[in-house]
């Protein structure tokens, strides 16, 4: 089998070169590599045309209609966007996953970078490797699972969280029960499962800093808190980037946890865009409704995902 | 590789000359702290799982306080079709990730070693489709599979997730990392492009491919969102739903039973994380430029 493995590249150029002084084709060889075009692209590329390309244009076309699946489509306008729009109920959901979001982003970023860099100091490379595969475990989990899990973890009864609170004293909280509890479950859970992704990159992005940096530096004496500050973050930086934006587009999707954990509750305080989206599609049966609320998500995350990269030009440092 | 602007760290300057490398030991606080810190963050992140082990084999039996033992397994046997719901995961992720290792593999081959018109713009399509989310889609592929006919069965799950840009993209980035004269060694050996494909750079790609593999199995495994929406009796539930609707059948009485049903969802995905971890790590993080 395989003498050399090859590790993926991250070279972006398009085909192979042309292979120089080669003999020109014959008209067979070349029915054969369009054969082989046809056969190998087939499969992915109708596949992707079915089931992603052709529902992004249904789902902004099905945005301006009315369509509960029993009565024929009805055309409405722009009805959608202002129904959601004076929705409290979906006014709320976007709300909720905007502070979500800011919140659970900055502590998956924060807890990934501190850990990152701890782990990647200096110890033997057996409990670095051991620290590694450890605190990306969660990620591996089912959110469902995780969050099956957490919900008795956080029963405000018989759960172990408030078993250690009253331990020491303390007075038992309602996690799941009121309405800031039950939210600050939702980031706990979300960020305790998804940390890992942004520790992984962390890693591999300190681990692709060249060593000789550090040691010039330390010739001029610069540790610490100093190193980091200085050479560590600005080398860091694109990492960040990268780290930022699959974050956040990954935080405005959330669904599972808090359907879950909370199906939305305590009122509305955990429910979320997608929630929104999948209680009007198939529990209210208003398809329109739920594109058009699909399609503002995903103004949203273009948005989002378009600031980043423009204030990241600020705090990205290219060597 | 890196020289540093003066922008970048403000008064760094290398001194030139030999010198050897000045290591100040590093302070005994600060180690101590340092794994402190890390020995927490393992504590939090192993310890739900710790705790749901522990539990899922400690049932509460009323009257009789906790019986340690496997009667929670038993009880998650007897209140669920188990078998049924492990049987339909392993069906679906399986078909899942094997579909999208042939299909990468094969789309991937096209785009990273085969010349023809339009390459360029339909591998930037392909991956523009990794952006979109997958909320947006949602309802009319729901009403593409009924319209296929294809409502509440498995393949509804399987047949929109074989087609992947990212597994593309990954193994696209893989066939360039081969090297061309396969090719034409090939070539001279009288091989056309299929056999080359299939005798030459397939084999090679295998490792590539197993990326593909684990990840899509992983993410398949624990999916909820799609088999929430597409499926809708009982019958063809996967792990994750079939677990929710075990706690929510159940109340609060059988703590244990949903636990040791969680315990064996995780099974497939530990062993996959025991085997795949560098391949799992390297897929989650490929594609991100450093």
């Amino acid at each position: 089998m395989a003498t050399t493995v090859p590790t993926p590249t991250t070279d972006l150029r398009v085909g192979t070169a042309p292979a120089a002084g080669r003999r020109p084709e014959t008209p067979r060889q070349r029915r054969a590599r369009r054969l082989l075009v046809t056969l190998f692209l087939a499969p992915t590329v109708v596949g992707i045309a079915l089931f992603t390309l052709v529902p992004i244009v249904a789902s902004v076309l099905l945005a301006f209609f009315r369509w509960d699946v029993i009565t024929p489509p009805t055309f409405a306008g722009l009805d959608n966007f202002v129904d959601i729009g004076a929705d409290p109920t979906v006014r709320v959901a976007f709300l909720n996953t905007f502070v979500f979001v800011v919140v659970a982003v900055t502590l998956q970023l924060g807890i990934a970078m501190g850990l990152a860099v701890l782990v990647q100091s200096r110890m033997p490379g057996w409990l670095r490797s051991f620290f590694r595969s450890t605190l990306f475990f969660p990620l591996i989990l089912s959110a469902a699972s995780v969050s099956l899990v957490m919900a008795y973890l956080f029963n405000e009864d018989f759960g172990l969280v408030n078993s250690v609170l009253t331990g020491v004293g303390l007075p038992d909280v309602p996690w799941l029960t009121s309405t800031t509890g039950a939210a600050v479950v939702v980031v706990l859970v979300y960020v305790w499962q998804n940390f890992g992704f942004s520790f992984l990159l962390f890693v591999g992005g300190l681990a692709a800093i060249p060593r000789d940096v550090y040691e010039a530096s330390s010739l001029d004496g610069i540790e610490g808190w100093a190193r980091f500050r200085w050479i560590t973050l600005p080398l860091l930086s694109p990492t960040v980037l990268v780290a930022s934006v699959m974050a956040v587009i990954n935080a405005l999707q959330i669904f599972d946890q808090p359907y879950v954990l909370t199906r939305g509750g305590p009122g509305d305080s955990t429910r979320t865009a997608v929630m929104v989206i999948f209680e009007s599609a198939f529990q209210q049966l208003q398809f329109g409704r739920a594109a058009a609320i699909g399609v503002v998500l995903t103004l949203l995350i273009m948005a989002v995902t378009a600031v980043q990269f423009r204030l990241s030009r600020r705090y990205v440092f290219h060597q | 590789m890196a020289t540093l602007s003066p922008a970048g760290a403000s008064g760094l300057q290398v001194r030139p000359g030999p010198r050897p490398v000045r290591r100040r030991p590093v302070p005994r606080a600060g180690t101590v702290g340092k794994f402190a810190v890390l020995a927490v963050a393992v504590f939090l992140t192993l310890g739900p799982v710790a705790w749901t082990v522990w539990t899922s084999f400690r049932p509460q039996v009323a009257g009789a306080g906790v019986q340690p033992g496997f009667s929670a397994y038993v009880d998650v046997f007897r209140q669920a079709d188990v078998l049924l719901l492990v049987w339909n995961s392993v069906l679906v992720t399986s078909l899942c990730a094997l579909g999208q290792m042939v299909t990468a593999a094969m789309a991937g081959y096209v785009f990273a070693r085969v010349q023809f018109r339009g390459s360029g713009a339909l591998f930037a399509v392909v991956l523009a489709t990794m952006m979109v989310p997958l909320q947006v889609t949602i309802v009319p592929v729901f009403m593409l599979i009924r319209g296929m006919g294809l409502s509440d069965t498995l393949l509804a799950l399987v047949l929109p997730a074989v087609p992947t840009a990212f597994g593309t993209f990954l193994m696209r980035q893989y066939f360039l990392g081969l090297p061309d004269d396969l090719a034409e060694a090939a070539a001279i050996d009288g091989a056309g492009p299929l056999r080359t494909f299939s005798s030459v750079y397939a084999p090679l790609a295998l490792p590539g491919m197993a990326i593909v593999g684990i990840l899509a199995f992983n993410y398949h495994w624990n999916e909820f969102f799609r088999p929430l929406i597409l499926t809708v009796s009982e019958r063809n539930f996967t792990m994750p739903l079939g677990l929710v609707s075990l706690q929510g059948n159940l109340g609060t009485g059988s703590v244990s039973t949903v636990l040791a049903g969680v315990v064996l969802s995780m099974v497939p995905a530990l062993v996959v994380f025991v085997l795949g971890q560098r391949p799992l790590r390297e897929g989650l993080t490929a594609g991100v430029g450093k």
